[in-house]
């Protein structure tokens, strides 16, 4: 075919295009929902709590990502500084994903546990507190804002709508306790969203505030947990890299 | 005589293309206020203000939504619209739907950055728009193909002209990532939840990241490129035949790259090898664009000592070549994992927005705007002072990225002699500080030459107007006289 037929009806120029550039997603996306070894087998790695996903709409919407990723790599570096590399087991449940581009901050894969609850709240009202030479902004509205967690229910709905295993009907509960323990299926269990949501966050008392379920609450929470779920001592050197 | 040039303007609509140019130059000087503002924050803090609203998580989306989609967007509507017109030879199709695109893509950028400063986001890098704005965004586009479609099947020339192709391309395949990888089921008016999860939506998110800078931020602006540069000099393109081989590797090549985003993290190995792969194969068809736009100028070089259009024109394919050149070393593995997570990405999407995609559009308002209020430039030397400022604001982004991104990813990958980690990540932190003061400086530069080109813009504006009322009352007196 001449190029002159293409250049000279916009019709076929329109097919040609949208053939030509949907070829490179087609073959490097669609895959991955299909190849079984893309993400890992791994035990431990579970939903977030209502309270705990609470958290993560706030990293979200304070647009955490834009300095701190959440993903570390496979480098003797990154090892002895952050912990073992990232599995996309992981992230299975990141709805969206928040591995970050930028590390303007530390990476916060696998921050959780690493500090205490008392110094997160200090860090995040006054980074510079306890990090003099740290670039963040301070974040005081966290402690002083109370935790909107009216629509519980709705945002659990709508991630199970996106394939998180949160429970609705008795059979799915059932099936969590199975999978999950008796403890978290009840925090996964929509039905009580926000009790879950409460009794997480008395008993834990993470802002340090025991009276108030703030912002901090839940978005400490959320750092706490991050890159703990899977116990890496249970598998043997070199597991995972079978599935790079 | 008088009937052939007065017939342009009544022949073309102008008038779109007149507000998307002026609406291009209103967000470019907000956006890039912004981004001095955001680069400021992170060599000062304080500047944060304990403001929700001004932190620097919420203000960089506003920032690159103002430049990229505000700012490139509206210049792009503005030539394609012109382009299209011109190459054509017929009128925009549509005008009232070419007119709901003008409203209707100036509201998606303005609430959109509104929205992140309340804290409305994805969370999606460069897709940050929530799910009522990503529907708005695209009902907009799709009227935007309808009157482009529509204008070029109304032409009256048989062939498309190359410009054509490229904004073509870029039409398609914006519409084909914004649908896919906004893909969410919404909780409220103003949140969603991503349909994809964890490591499939980090590709899909960077098949859109890397696209939205191959099609919107490259190809795009290629289109602009192609028509522009053969009309400010007075020649025609250097190879046809280069135009198209380096069209359509291009477009299929782009597509493949955005892996390269995720090197080393738990994306599959297979995937990233590809993306690395097809990363370095863009350098042909990146810098067949670039070679066919500055040859075009063989055998008129001397314009560049005459003409300061040109010099943008010029000089920003310049940094295209650099940044495509950049861009392949940076998809290498070992490269990668160095210059991933740094400052020096920051650097490199900046010799590009900056160095290419900002100074190919001003060199091209500066054709464009005369041409459009039919009179000349007010000021040539104010033109000759843009460049300069654009310029040196450039080279201090760049160079002091550089410094920032290499510097910060040799410190962390360092060892002491008993093999532990010679810094903490703090220790970078500090480092980065007097790179950052440049880096504002350089946005500082860069935002002044903008100033210059606005008061150069608004006084040519003025001055056709009061050749055209001189003109309006020496025509009136002579009928008066007859």
């Amino acid at each position: 075919m001449r190029h002159e037929q293409i250049e000279t009806n916009s019709g076929l120029m329109i097919v040609l295009i949208l053939v030509v550039i949907s070829i490179g997603g087609l073959v490097e996306i669609v895959p991955l929902f299909y190849i079984s070894e893309t993400v890992e087998k791994v035990e431990g790695v579970r939903p977030y709590t209502p309270l705990e996903q609470r958290g993560r709409d706030i990293y979200v919407r304070e647009g955490c990502y834009a300095c701190h990723s959440q993903q570390i790599r496979p480098f003797r570096d990154e090892w002895l500084r952050y912990g073992h590399y990232s599995l996309a087991a992981e992230s299975q449940y990141d709805h969206p994903f928040q591995w970050g581009s930028k590390r303007t901050g530390p990476d916060l894969a696998r921050v959780g546990g690493k500090y205490s609850n008392q110094w997160h709240v200090q860090h995040m009202i006054a980074p510079r507190s306890v990090v003099p030479q740290s670039i963040m902004p301070n974040y005081p509205w966290l402690l002083e804002r109370d935790l909107d967690y009216s629509d519980m229910e709705t945002r659990m709905r709508a991630l199970r709508r996106v394939g998180v295993p949160y429970s609705l009907t008795q059979e799915e509960y059932d099936a969590n306790v199975a999978r999950f323990g008796p403890a978290l299926a009840d925090q996964f269990d929509i039905n009580q969203a926000r009790e879950s949501l409460l009794k997480q966050a008395r008993d834990n008392n993470f802002d340090g505030l025991p009276d108030r379920i703030t912002e901090m609450e839940a978005l400490v929470a959320y750092l706490q947990m991050l890159g703990t779920l899977v116990d890496f001592s249970q598998y043997e050197e070199g597991y995972f890299g079978r599935f790079r | 005589m008088v009937q052939s040039s007065a017939l342009p303007a009544e022949q073309y609509n102008y008038d779109i293309v007149r507000k998307f140019t002026i609406m291009a130059m209103v967000w470019a000087v907000i956006g890039m206020m912004v981004g001095v503002y955001i680069a400021s924050e992170l060599a000062w803090p304080g500047l944060n203000l304990d403001n929700p609203a001004l932190t620097f998580g919420r203000l960089r989306p506003v920032h690159t939504t103002l430049v990229i989609f505000g700012f490139g967007g509206c210049a792009l509507f503005a030539t394609s619209y012109y382009i299209v017109q011109r190459t054509c030879q017929a009128r925009l199709a549509f005008p009232w739907l070419a007119e709901f695109t003008f409203w209707g893509w100036q509201a998606g950028v303005g609430l959109g950055a509104l929205s992140y400063m309340a804290g409305i986001t994805q969370g999606r890098e460069y897709a940050e728009f929530a799910w009522p704005l990503d529907i708005a965004i695209t009902v907009v586009w799709v009227s935007y193909l309808a009157v482009y479609v529509e204008t070029l099947r109304r032409r009256n020339q048989p062939h498309i002209y190359v410009a054509n192709w490229f904004f073509l391309a870029y039409i398609l395949a914006v519409a084909l990532l914004h649908i896919f990888n906004n893909l969410a089921v919404p909780v409220s008016w103003t949140e969603s939840y991503s349909l994809f999860a964890g490591v499939q939506d980090a590709m899909v998110q960077w098949w859109y990241g890397h696209n939205a800078v191959g099609f919107f931020l490259t190809a795009a602006f290629l289109g602009m490129m192609y028509y522009f540069v053969p009309k400010q000099a007075g020649r025609p393109i250097y190879s046809y035949r280069l135009s198209i081989i380096h069209f359509w590797a291009l477009i299929f090549l782009y597509m493949w790259a955005g892996g390269h985003h995720l090197h080393w993290t738990s994306l599959p190995d297979w995937v990233s090898t590809l993306a690395a792969t097809f990363s370095i194969l863009l350098l042909m068809p990146s810098w067949g664009g670039m070679i066919n736009g500055i040859m075009t100028l063989s055998g008129a070089w001397d314009k560049l000592r005459s003409d300061p259009v040109m010099l943008f024109l010029i000089t920003s394919l310049s940094f295209y070549g650099m940044s495509t050149f950049e861009g392949p070393l940076m998809s290498l593995k070992s490269v990668n994992a160095l210059s991933h997570y740094t400052d020096w990405t920051v650097g490199h999407v900046h010799s590009g927005a900056l160095g290419w995609v900002a100074l190919i559009s001003f060199g091209s308002f500066y054709h464009l705007i005369p041409r459009l209020w039919d009179t000349r430039m007010y000021s040539q030397n104010l033109i000759y002072v843009h460049f300069w400022l654009a310029t040196i604001g450039i080279v201090l982004y760049i160079t002091s990225m550089w410094v920032a991104g290499i510097g910060q990813g040799l410190m962390l990958r360092s060892f002491d002699d008993y093999g532990n980690l010679a810094y903490t990540f703090i220790e970078t932190v500090e480092f980065m500080h007097t790179p950052y003061i440049w880096r504002a400086l350089g946005g500082v530069f860069f935002v002044t030459g903008v100033l210059v080109m606005v008061y150069n813009f608004v006084m040519t504006v003025r001055s056709a107007r009061r050749e055209q009322a001189a003109l309006d009352a020496k025509l009136a007196a002579k009928m008066a006289k007859a």
